[in-house]
């Protein structure tokens, strides 16, 4: 018998690879970028099925809001089409599958989804623990942020400069400034000019 | 990325002034509320950053930094770092182990609260200044 959150989890799971797909096929880039922001939407709606609510949040602000945008930008250096290819070698897709196919033998160590033996579940000093004693411990009623801003905090300290580290490496690479004194646009010009807009339809807005 | 303000995105732009207050405020909540519901720095200062997204696509990436100056952008994102590492060391000077947050005030409950608070605030301010820098950074070219 397969509950309504399994059947529901397994059309999001479905609907991933039908994005996936997409994503792979389409030549057009811009495309492309959209249904990867949409893939990190369905991924965040799975998240909720599952009762992740924080990963799911996560997901959606950072996998569909942020990175789509970033993507973009990504492809506004370059062409909107990607690149016809050429014959694809043989080899390579050996390769995929057979990489394919050990990701997915490396997954069936892992427990069954919701499964109550899980060593999260069993081992004494895991879940329970932390639903028993995190009130006491450390206060907040969301025991996500106890675990992750107090009992792993370095871990979260870690994973702030890897966001600093990552902003300053964009910093350096990019700059924050314009090369171009492009603030000469008057903000209030009359900018009724069509074939302006004709030009820049296939670039990015 | 090619931005700048055009006179045809009237509606856009009502509707970017009337979303923009909302996604900032929606922000704070996240940020300050993530003790209590689903949320945290990570997701607030994302949804943050959003709000200065948003402003740049549709305004305009000069007016979006006469709001926030990179150089202000770049003080900002070691503060939230700063903020982090200094509550651990804080800590520490207090005769705790590194960011453990009992020490912080009088009982240990109150501590962590305030522990917690800082160190949330430092992620949301790290994470909301380097993704408006990251979208300077890709704005800014061309």
């Amino acid at each position: 018998m397969i509950s309504m959150e399994h059947l529901i989890i397994g059309v999001l799971l479905a609907f991933l690879v039908v994005i996936t797909i997409g994503i792979i096929v389409l030549r057009d880039l811009m495309a492309a970028v959209i249904l990867t922001g949409l893939y990190s939407l369905v991924a965040a709606g799975a998240f909720v099925v599952m009762d992740a609510v924080d990963v799911a949040f996560t997901e959606a602000a950072v996998g569909s809001g942020i990175s789509t945008i970033l993507f973009l930008g990504a492809v506004s250096f370059t062409r909107a089409e990607q690149k016809p290819r050429g014959n694809d070698s043989w080899l390579a897709i050996v390769f995929v599958i057979a990489t394919g196919a050990l990701l997915i033998y490396g997954t069936l160590d892992m427990p069954r989804y919701g499964s109550a033996e899980s060593p999260a579940q069993t081992h004494p000093q895991l879940g329970k623990r932390f639903l028993e004693q995190s009130a006491d411990e450390v206060g907040p009623p969301n025991i996500v942020t106890s675990v992750l801003a107090s009992y792993r905090g370095y871990d979260t300290l870690g994973e702030t400069v890897v966001v600093f580290a990552a902003g300053i490496a964009v910093m350096s690479l990019l700059g924050l400034k314009r090369r171009r004194p492009e603030e000469e646009i008057p903000e209030h010009a009359p900018e009724d000019q069509p074939p302006e807009l004709e030009q820049d339809t296939d670039r990015l807005t | 990325m090619k931005i700048y303000p055009r006179q045809h995105h009237r509606v856009l732009q009502v509707i970017t002034r009337l979303m923009v207050p909302f996604v900032l405020m929606f922000g704070l909540y996240v940020q300050f509320h993530g003790d209590y519901g689903p949320g945290g720095g990570f997701q607030a200062g994302v949804i943050f950053a959003s709000a200065f997204i948003l402003y740049g696509l549709i305004f305009g990436l000069h007016r979006t930094r006469k709001v926030l100056p990179p150089s202000t952008l770049r003080w900002l994102v070691s503060f939230g770092v700063l903020l982090y590492a200094g509550t651990g060391l804080l800590t520490m000077l207090l005769g705790g182990n590194l960011l453990d947050y009992d020490v912080l005030a009088s009982n240990p409950l109150s501590g962590q609260h305030w522990g917690i608070f800082a160190v949330e605030l430092g992620v949301g301010i790290t994470v909301t200044s380097v993704m408006i820098s990251l979208f300077y950074g890709f704005a800014s070219k061309r």
